[in-house]
């Protein structure tokens, strides 16, 4: 099983590294890093740390060490989707009440400047 | 000038929600206007691409630009709004690709003027002609007719039936809650929850002037999961059932 913990370390590794590299270029806001960054560190401590899973599949009742760490990181993937879903239902929702803001502003205005350049309404 | 908000007693703002149809929202606007002249004509542009916001302009209603697309609940909510701050009394919302016939406008306003319900819906299939609906639609109205039947405690002929007048107690609801992807159910739910009341009557639908509906074969599944999902969210929220 040796490999399986390799490969989850070099894509621990890679996931961070690519992750800071979106955060310097900034295609990712630091506060929206912030989770793939721990998921990430978790995954490579996990995966270098063998006693770590020992015990924690011992904790849950697993025989190999390997699915427990499989187990923790399909867990700490789906909070990090779910905290992104939640995240972009409010921003839809802002955008939403915004957009339709600003085009009840353009309208007002729009009625307001036709108001003052007809000479009957003044 | 023509001032946009009217000045007669009744206070009705007639809403088209557009998205690329150009080919069909120049007529309805005429169309309207015949029906109902002096009735300020709102517009709402859900971001075309192509010339629906100066056809509308040119056939002579005002139009509400919207700065990108939110999709059909989005468009018509944003109506509303405009129309609750404006402070009109009713709002009567044709679609603009030329299926609801606007001389069936003062039907819906009569029925609203009653004051016997908070929302007016425009049936294809209270004596009217439901023939024009296609065989998946018409599908689609069975189900949900169903489903709707003990959630709303009554029946409802036609739920998807975007024809819909609403006065301001509702005008002022929809404002803050509306259904943003595919409205016409939810809003029903939605309606449900807070105890309003609507009623049916009878309207002429036809086909289409141009352009296609949004609501394609493939996209039809996706359509009634997020309905149900819609709907299931909504009975959640019920305070308190109607007795």
């Amino acid at each position: 099983m040796d490999p399986l913990f390799d490969i989850v370390a070099i894509f621990s590794l890679v996931l961070i590294v690519w992750v800071l590299s979106s955060v310097r270029r900034a295609h990712i806001r630091v506060e929206y890093s912030v989770s793939w960054l721990l998921a990430g560190a978790v995954l490579l401590v996990l995966s270098r740390w063998r006693t770590l899973d020992g015990w924690i599949a011992a904790g849950l009742g697993i025989s190999d060490s390997f699915i427990a760490l499989a187990m923790i990181a399909g867990a700490a993937f789906l909070v990090v989707l779910y905290r992104l879903s939640l995240r972009i239902s409010g921003l839809k929702d802002s955008s939403i009440t915004l957009a339709q803001q600003v085009a009840i502003l353009e309208f007002r205005l729009e009625a307001l400047n036709e108001k003052i350049q007809t000479p009957a309404a003044r | 000038m023509t001032p946009f908000v009217n000045q007669n007693e009744k206070r009705l703002l007639i809403l088209i929600p557009a998205f690329n149809e150009e080919g069909a929202v120049g007529g309805v606007v005429r169309e309207v206007r015949g029906a109902v002249p002096e009735t300020p004509i709102l517009v709402v542009d859900d971001c075309s691409v192509d010339s629906t916001r100066g056809e509308a302009i040119v056939a002579g209603a005002k139009v509400l630009a919207l700065p990108h697309h939110l999709g059909l609940g989005g468009c018509v909510q944003a109506g509303y709004r405009l129309a609750y701050e404006l402070g009109y009394d009713y709002v009567i919302r044709v679609d603009g690709d030329g299926q609801h016939d606007p001389r069936d406008i003062p039907t819906v306003l009569n029925a609203l003027e009653q004051g016997d319900c908070e929302m007016v819906i425009g049936s294809r299939f209270v004596d009217g002609n439901g023939t024009h609906t296609s065989w998946l639609r018409a599908a689609g109205i069975l189900f949900f007719r169903a489903m709707l039947r003990p959630i709303l405690g009554r029946p409802v002929r036609d739920p998807t039936s975007g024809f819909v007048g609403v006065n301001r107690t509702a005008l002022e609801l929809f404002s803050a809650t509306f259904p943003l992807e595919y409205p016409e159910i939810e809003a029903l739910v939605v309606l449900q929850r807070k105890r309003f009341r609507f009623v049916e009557v009878p309207c002429r639908f036809r086909p289409r002037r141009a352009g296609q509906s949004t609501i394609t074969a493939v996209k039809s599944l996706y359509y009634m999961i997020h309905v149900l999902l819609g709907v299931f969210v909504n009975v959640l929220k019920f305070d308190t059932r109607r007795k």
